[in-house]
């Protein structure tokens, strides 16, 4: 880039290809603000997780009744927690930011006054929390490598599976929020009766399979269930059939695209085009 | 000269609520121009129109050459906006926001800082160029958002009700540093409520009122076309006001009776204060002042613009 001030067809041309990018940089540049508190909470998060569950229940399940799913207890519930840790934190990120853009600050009127379009606004908001999240994946990936909880190598794919999760869950969530004209209960029912049931009944703790099958479709439903299977398999090389690990795929990506879709209908519309 | 902005037929309609009714204007290129109405009577939904976030339902508009229901984001890259309502990041510092601001531009990042802080020098806030923005007061705010809607410099900036809840000082600071860009030749499009700034910034404007221009022109020549030089302003009490105002009707070509006050409009302000004087009658205050554009407004609308 150079540093000359460009003309209003240069300004427009590059907003077209680069707007949500613009936008997410801003955000990024604004979460600078509570960088201690994300870093404390990304490395103490896995760190009580996995002490608790990993550890502490694990013994108890070790000692109990053997391995799960073939490996200890800690490695299996390890990668599952990386995923639901991360789609469980994805709801403040897409709900009450969307309120402050369009209600509280009403920041999202500022960009949409430039050469950036709303649906770009729509796109970098939910690229710059996704780039959050991989920070924090990668932070959770290093804290189980600490634990011995995961071996390095071809683990690392649970990774981006843990950030396909957040992004499923988080995009619909985004477009939702973006549809609400106050935020009343909603949010906090969604995060209640929705974020939390995924992360209780998903198999995260324990296979979808020991559920009973009038429970076990909360799992089919929720992105925690189908990453968790994923990172499983990314992390001990989990028996998961070919066609469902393209079901799995499918659903994730499913979700996340459609969700951004829909998250730019609604910006398009409540901040013209 | 082409105009640098041009709406003929205007309409936004909300349903049956017809926000913006056929307007006509044509703002020309390093023109100040005003809209001027009260709350409700259409500007910010015209300003919309303009920076082309909302889409128009009726009448042509072309600003810079585009049309804004078609090419969005291709006007604002000509347009500086300054919103009613403040939206600065308060998670961001001062000289950030501008900086963060520029780049949905395009703008590089070393384009950028030496123009934040030209930018900040200009509205006086280059100390705190590094402070949060929740430190500023409501008129340095305004001023960084003025400067902010400044960093692509925009050959059109708009301003929508730029000193509202401002004290007086921060108005006059603030309507300095809109003559100085009105004198290097940027055209500025301002909505108001407030008659002193319309008669303050701008060379031209439009009176408007239920989404329909009552009046165009410039100030001057809207006071003159729908006013007299001077109004002799009378209190009787609230009581009284109404049963004198028989007693008056001679003493100017036109009055006006307000809740608290009777407006006399008049060439010879004190000459009618005399006569009333003459004829025996007290006022408990009496006032000659120069007439404004509240005065046009109420003329034109029989309403006061500030209600």
């Amino acid at each position: 880039m150079t540093s000359a001030a460009l003309t209003p067809e240069q300004s427009a041309a590059r907003a077209r290809r680069f707007g949500w990018w613009y936008f997410a940089e801003s955000q990024l540049r604004a979460m600078r603000a509570y960088l201690g508190a994300m870093t404390l909470s990304a490395v103490l998060e896995p760190v009580l997780y996995l002490l608790a569950m990993g550890v502490g229940l694990g013994t108890l399940v070790d000692a109990q009744s053997g391995p799960v799913d073939g490996v200890p207890y800690l490695e299996f519930v390890a990668p599952a927690l990386l995923v639901a840790s991360l789609v469980t934190s994805v709801g403040p990120e897409m709900t009450y930011p969307v309120m402050d853009g369009f209600k509280w600050h009403r920041l999202y009127y500022a960009p949409a006054a430039t050469a950036v379009t709303p649906r770009q606004v729509a796109v970098g908001h939910f690229v710059a929390v996704m780039i959050r999240f991989c920070v924090q994946a990668c932070t959770f990936y290093l804290v189980m490598l600490a634990f011995g909880a995961v071996r390095p190598g071809w683990s690392a794919l649970m990774i981006p599976v843990g950030v396909l999760a957040a992004a499923a869950a988080g995009a619909p969530l985004q477009a939702f929020a973006a549809t609400r004209e106050d935020e009343g209960s909603a949010f906090v029912f969604v995060q209640r009766f929705v974020v939390m049931p995924m992360f209780l009944f998903s198999g995260t703790f324990f296979p979808l399979a020991a559920m009973p099958v009038y429970l076990q479709w909360i799992g089919w439903v929720s992105p925690v269930w189908h990453g968790s299977q994923l990172a499983r398999l990314a992390a001990y090389g989990a028996e998961v059939p070919g066609w469902l690990v393209a079901v799995h795929v499918a659903v994730l990506l499913g979700l996340a695209v459609g969700g951004v879709w829909w998250a730019r209908s609604v910006y398009d519309r409540r901040l013209g085009a | 000269m082409q105009p640098v902005i041009e709406g003929r037929g205007l309409t936004k309609a909300y349903g049956n609520l017809v926000a913006v009714d056929g307007i006509d204007f044509a703002v020309e290129p390093g023109e100040s121009f005003g809209l001027l109405g009260p709350n409700g009577a259409g500007k910010s939904t015209t300003m919309r129109l303009i920076g082309g976030t909302l889409d128009r339902t009726g009448g042509t508009l072309q600003v810079a050459g585009l049309d804004p229901g078609q090419e969005g984001p291709r006007v604002r890259a000509h347009l500086g906006v300054v919103p009613q309502q403040d939206n600065l990041d308060e998670e961001l510092r001062v000289a950030e926001n501008l900086i963060m601001y520029g780049r949905y531009f395009g703008l590089s990042r070393s384009h950028l800082k030496p123009k934040a802080e030209e930018l900040l020098d200009f509205v006086q806030l280059r100390d705190k160029s590094h402070a949060k923005v929740s430190s500023l007061s409501g008129g340095m705010k305004r001023r960084l958002t003025i400067a902010r809607g400044l960093v692509n410099d925009p050959s059109i900036l708009l301003l929508d009700e730029p000193t509202t809840g401002l004290d007086p000082q921060a108005r006059h600071t603030l309507w300095d540093r809109l003559f100085r860009l009105k004198e290097v030749g940027t055209t500025l499009v301002v909505t108001t409520h407030f008659m002193d700034e319309a008669e303050q910034l701008c060379d031209r404007l439009i009176v408007i009122d239920r989404g329909t221009i009552m009046a165009q022109g410039s100030p001057r020549e809207l006071i003159r076309e729908h006013s007299t030089r001077e109004v002799l302003e009378l209190r009787f009490g609230s009581a009284r006001n109404a049963s004198v105002v028989d007693s008056l009707e001679d003493v100017a070509p036109r009055l006006e009776v307000l809740p608290d006050r009777i407006l006399l409009y008049t060439h010879d302000g004190e000459e009618a204060l005399g006569e009333i004087h003459r004829r025996g009658l007290s006022p408990v205050t009496s006032l000659v002042r120069r007439s404004s554009l509240e005065d046009v407004f109420l003329r034109l609308t029989g309403r006061s613009l500030v209600d």
